[in-house]
C-alpha cells in the first residue's frame, strides 16, 4: 500500500526552544515553528522554536530565516540564493502551502509562523529535500529546442508576436518543485509520474512554435503514469508562487494527445 | 509482445507503452458524458414508477427505447467502475496486492454486467 504512517525514524519529535532574548517595549515579536533534521546526529527530527523581533528583521519569511541563521542558530540549513522570487531556491512549505520564502511576507501571516520542507521529499539537512528525481525527470523531457530542417532565415528561428504570446506562463517557471510537491499524485507516484512541474516544462516545448518535435513529445508522454496520473487535484495551480497554472498545461497535453492522434 | 510496443523508461525499466493510456482516459470521459443524462433519466423513471403494479413496470421496461437505455446504463456503469477502480488501486495498492485487487475489481466489474444484462434480458423477454 502507498504509505500514510511516518516511519518510526520520521516521527517529528519537539525540540529546542529559543526565546526573544529581552522584550523590548512596543516592538512585535513572532513565534518561528522550524522542521529540524541533522542526518548525523543519530535522531528523529524535531521542531524547533525561534522567537523572533520583527522590528528587526526583514519583512520576508527568507528574511527571519537569515536572521536566525546569522543571529541565534547557524546550525539552520535551507537553500536560498535570489531573495526576489527568481530563482526557486528558497521553495519550502510555509503554513500548510507550499511556496518561496523570500516572496511570502512575514505579515500574511497569522499566528505562530510554520516552516517544514517541501512535503513528501527525502530530507538531506533541515529545511534542504533532495531534488535529484525531480531534476532526472526535467531531463528526461528534453527541454531544448529539437529542429530538423534549417531556419528560413538562414540564421535564426523566427517567432511571430502570437506564437510567443503562447509560452506565456509556461516560459516563467522556475523549476523551484512547489506544484510537484504538493501534489497528491506526485507523493504516491513520483518514481514514475513525471509531475506538474515537469509536465508544464514538456508542454513549453510542445507549445513553441520553433521546436519540431511535437509528436515525438507527445509519444513520450503518452503513458498511464507519466501523464495520466494527473487527476486534476488542482494543488499545483494553487500553490505556485508564480502564479501559473501546471494543470492547464497538463490539460492542454492531454488534449493534443488525443487530438492529434498518432 | 510486440518490440515497438516497449520504450525503455529510465526511471522504472521496461513498460508497455500502447495506446492503453489515451483509451483509458477517453473512455472515462466518454462514460461520464453518457451516464450523466442516463442516470438522471433512470432516478427519475424510478420515482415516476414508484408504487405502480408489476405488469406496469415490465411493459415499461419492454418498450425498446427502455430496453436500450437500461443495457447501456449497465454496459456504462461497470465499465466507469473498472476504469476508476483501476486508476485508485494503480495510485495506491502495492506489490502483488495491486494485481490482486486489479483482478478482483476487474472480475466483479465484468460479473456485475453480466447479471445486470442477465436480468434485464429475463424481464424484457
Amino acid at each position: 500500500m502507498a504509505q500514510f504512517n511516518l516511519p518510526a525514524n520520521s516521527v517529528v519529535r519537539s525540540g529546542k526552544k529559543y526565546p526573544a532574548p529581552a522584550p523590548v517595549p512596543g516592538h512585535s515579536v513572532k513565534r518561528i515553528v522550524v522542521y529540524r533534521y541533522d542526518p548525523d546526529q543519530d535522531e528523529n527530527p524535531r521542531i524547533d522554536t525561534y522567537e523572533l523581533d520583527l522590528d528587526t528583521c526583514g519583512p520576508m519569511v527568507l528574511d527571519a530565516l537569515i536572521k536566525i541563521k546569522d543571529e541565534i542558530d547557524s546550525t539552520l540549513a535551507f537553500r536560498r540564493s535570489c531573495r526576489e522570487g527568481i530563482c526557486g531556491s528558497c521553495s519550502m512549505n510555509i503554513n500548510g502551502a507550499n511556496t518561496l520564502a523570500c516572496i511570502k511576507a512575514i505579515k500574511d501571516i497569522k499566528g505562530d509562523l510554520k516552516i517544514y520542507p517541501l512535503p513528501h521529499m527525502p530530507v538531506v539537512k533541515d529545511l534542504v529535500v533532495d531534488l535529484s528525481q525531480f531534476y532526472k525527470q526535467y531531463s528526461s523531457i528534453q527541454p531544448w529546442m529539437k529542429t530538423r530542417t534549417e531556419p528560413s532565415s538562414g540564421r535564426e528561428r523566427l517567432q511571430s508576436e502570437e506564437d510567443r504570446k503562447k509560452l506565456d506562463g509556461l516560459e516563467e517557471c522556475i523549476l523551484c518543485a512547489c506544484c510537484s510537491t504538493s501534489c497528491p499524485s506526485y507523493w504516491w507516484n513520483s518514481d514514475r509520474y513525471l509531475g506538474p512541474a515537469v509536465l508544464l516544462q514538456a508542454y513549453r516545448w510542445i507549445a513553441d512554435s520553433r521546436d519540431e518535435a511535437t509528436d515525438e513529445r507527445l509519444q513520450e508522454l503518452k503513458d498511464s503514469f507519466k501523464l495520466y496520473r494527473c487527476h486534476t487535484i488542482m494543488n499545483c495551480t494553487n500553490t505556485c508562487p508564480k502564479g501559473l497554472n501546471p494543470a492547464k498545461a497538463i490539460a492542454e497535453i492531454k488534449k493534443l494527445v488525443a487530438t492529434r492522434g498518432s | 509482445m510486440n518490440v515497438n510496443m516497449l520504450r525503455r523508461n529510465r526511471f522504472s525499466g521496461i513498460i508497455p507503452l500502447g495506446k492503453g493510456a489515451v483509451v483509458h482516459w477517453w473512455m472515462q470521459r466518454l462514460t461520464a458524458v453518457v451516464l450523466l443524462p442516463i442516470a438522471i433519466w433512470f432516478a427519475f423513471a424510478v420515482a415516476m414508477l414508484a408504487g405502480a403494479s408489476y405488469e406496469t413496470v415490465v411493459s415499461w421496461l419492454q418498450s425498446p427505447v427502455v430496453t436500450a437505455l437500461l443495457f447501456l446504463f449497465v454496459v456504462a456503469t461497470f465499465y466507469h467502475i473498472k476504469l476508476g477502480m483501476q486508476v485508485i488501486i494503480e495510485d495506491y495498492v502495492r506489490g502483488w496486492l495491486k494485481s490482486a485487487s486489479l483482478l478482483t475489481s476487474n472480475l466483479a466489474c465484468i460479473l456485475l454486467t453480466v447479471v445486470g444484462i442477465a436480468a434485464l434480458l429475463r424481464v424484457v423477454l
